[in-house]
């Protein structure tokens, strides 16, 4: 396990070097850059070529990326040239706002969709189990995207929700946080919970057909609770195993909420820096998604080593 | 079977709707009525008010309020519709002042029913094309690397799990990003195809590949060998279609996927360019709160985009079940 767990660690810093370092000479090689952007097109070219000296925007690729790269090895990921500040403040916070909505959405897709699913899956050909189907193939088919967009209708024309952002100008309480976090946290997680209760719901309806729930059913023991602790223990293995992709989902849906719902977030964070040409920033954004990406399988791959012994090995 | 039968016929109509766009779509999507924006539909009546009946008529909108820019029904003038005129199955007789607009317009007067259609080609087609690419790239990497093994096996694999790993997302957004943002809408129509193919081929290549290792030592494809096929002809003849199964399962998820990717480009500003009608640019158009909350026809590409991903998913419901009674696994 020590070993495993190294390996995929070194795989992970290795994958965010390649995607950050891979980023920001993409961003630098497209075609404007920070001062044709800011500046306009008509600007002046002595502005211009002055705006370039001051961000090193006037030397080679190699040279400008030799000198992030012997800064990042340092955690100095440089600055940012829309905000002027370091990259790595800025990047932090905003993964912190993703990593709110998107705890959030995956805790709620959790607690709603697994029990939905053992219910669902326990028992099947009742009219629970229809309706709880019906409800998860509507929901599966509306993308965060569609989903934001339509609260947010809802939210304009009644009022109950704030529309946007993450936080009312000048109040800062877990309130006030939790009040803006309630709508595009329901549209992020409502095609995942319907995704966990379907898979959650094969996965069960295929162990309450193993003989050892009939053996326990056999035996005497409350139906209920052969279900809900030793079928659901075998059933568990294939939601677990699909959490390492859901990170995947989680973070497009989380970029389209957030795009919505103007969230704070990373994605918002990455696009305008992608539309700035602001390189390192790129790098930052690019470095922390495939962070979450890595950090949220490594966890996957934990979780189901805990439920089920034989992916130890 | 029901579901699936639900799902073919909702997919039907949707391609059909695109297909048909020039006979259908009442107006071309490019057309603008500058007297008309963010009109509100006009809905076809075949009753008038005093209780008259008469062949489908509108009533055309008059300006109420500039500024607010709400419309009123003039209900005292008829217009009647017309049927296969001017091109199209059904227009209004008086196309220049009291136009058709069975789903309102947007910013710029055009007819957002007409963009509809129009956009049910872009997206549909470009979610088609890019699967189809995903697919074809999925299954040639999948498939060489399954049957050759070996270090070639492990170099494809490596790649696509690398390129799996990644943020999808961030992925399209950096490639489209970095690009030229001007180009024309051919351009851009490649290019997403291509974007998206390589970003949705590695979990084909993956499956694929675990088909085609199992398949190679199955009886037929030694016979196969041992009766002197080729190489080429053992993994395109033989192993190949017995990914078959597999390859439509992964079409109808990749499908929506790109759908909504190709939405949330578009709703960002780094898709389709304006005048060119897609439902991730119809999206965009609605993109502020205030359009959204008085102009609520905007949002019918979202229902479209839910029409057509719950059809996909209806399909694959029924799959789904009869794999698992049917199939090994």
């Amino acid at each position: 396990m020590a070993v495993y767990l190294t390996r995929r660690l070194v795989f992970a810093v290795l994958l965010i070097f390649i995607v950050s370092s891979a980023s920001l000479v993409l961003t630098r090689l497209a075609p404007g850059d920070f001062a044709m952007v800011t500046l306009g097109v008509d600007a002046r070219p002595e502005l211009l070529e002055q705006t370039r000296a001051r961000y090193g925007l006037d030397r080679s690729i190699a040279a400008q990326y030799r000198d992030w790269l012997s800064h990042a090895v340092r955690l100095d990921f440089g600055q940012s040239m829309q905000h002027g500040v370091p990259v790595a403040g800025l990047v932090a916070g905003a993964a912190a706002n993703t990593a709110i909505l998107a705890v959030t959405a995956l805790s709620a897709a959790t607690l709603i969709g697994l029990p939905l699913g053992i219910i669902a899956g326990s028992k099947g050909g009742t009219a629970a189990s229809h309706a709880i189907r019906a409800i998860s193939i509507v929901a599966l088919s509306t993308p965060s995207l569609l989903t934001s967009l339509i609260l947010l209708v809802v939210a304009a024309r009644t009022g109950w929700f704030p529309v946007g952002d993450m936080r009312s100008a000048g109040v800062s309480t877990t309130t006030d946080l939790l009040w803006h976090l309630v709508l595009p946290a329901t549209a992020l997680a409502l095609p995942i919970a319907a995704m966990f209760e379907r898979l959650q719901a094969q996965a069960m309806s295929e162990a309450i057909a193993q003989p050892f729930v009939l053996a326990a059913v056999g035996r005497g023991v409350p139906r209920s609770r052969v279900v809900w602790r030793g079928a659901l223990k075998a059933a568990l293995r294939p939601t677990m195993a699909i959490y390492g992709l859901v990170i995947g989902a989680l973070l497009s849906g989380s970029f389209a909420v957030e795009a919505v719902t103007s969230w704070p977030g990373l994605g918002q964070l990455m696009l305008n820096a992608l539309r700035a040409r602001d390189i390192y920033l790129v790098a930052g954004c690019a470095a922390a998604g495939s962070m979450f990406l890595a950090v949220g399988t490594l966890l996957s791959d934990v979780a189901l080593a805990v439920v089920d012994p034989r992916a130890r090995e | 079977m029901r579901a699936s039968k639900v799902g073919l016929v909702l997919l039907a109509c949707a391609v059909a709707g695109a297909a048909a766009a020039p006979m259908v779509a009442p107006h071309t999507p490019d057309q603008q009525y500058r007297a008309l924006l963010d009109a509100p539909p006009t809905v076809p009546h075949v009753i008038d008010d005093d209780g008259a009946w008469h062949a489908p008529f509108i009533h055309p909108w008059v300006l109420a309020n500039r500024l607010e820019q709400t419309f009123n029904q003039d209900r005292s003038t008829r217009v009647p519709l017309a049927w296969f005129s001017g091109g199209t199955l059904v227009r209004s007789t008086d196309d220049e002042r009291a136009p058709l607009m069975l789903l309102g317009t947007d910013s710029f007067g055009r007819d957002v029913f007409s963009r509809l259609l129009y956009g049910a080609r872009t997206s549909l087609g470009l979610a088609a094309l890019a699967a189809l690419a995903a697919l074809a790239i999925g299954a040639v990497v999948g498939g060489i690397a399954g049957y050759a093994g070996g270090i070639v096996d492990d170099v494809l694999m490596r790649a696509s799990e690398f390129v799996l790993v990644l943020p999808a997302i961030y992925v399209v957004l950096a490639l489209r990003a970095v690009l030229p943002l001007v180009l024309s809408a051919t351009q851009v129509f490649l290019l997403l195809v291509i974007i998206f193919g390589v970003v949705g081929a590695p979990l084909v290549a993956r499956g694929v590949r675990g088909i085609v290792r199992s398949e190679r030592g199955l009886e037929y494809a030694i016979a196969a060998r041992s009766l002197g096929a080729s190489h080429s002809r053992l993994l395109l003849r033989h192993l190949l279609p017995a990914t078959s199964g597999f390859l439509v399962v992964q079409c109808t998820l990749l499908v929506p996927a790109f759908i909504v990717a190709e939405a949330t480009l578009s709703y960002v500003g780094l898709g389709f360019p304006d005048p060119i009608a897609s439902w991730g640019q119809m999206l965009h158009d609605a993109s502020n709160v205030r359009a959204l909350a008085d102009f609520p026809w905007l949002l019918s590409p979202a229902v479209a985009i839910f029409v057509v991903v719950l059809a996909l998913n209806l399909l694959l419901q029924d799959r789904r079940a009869a794999a698992r009674y049917t199939g090994p696994m």
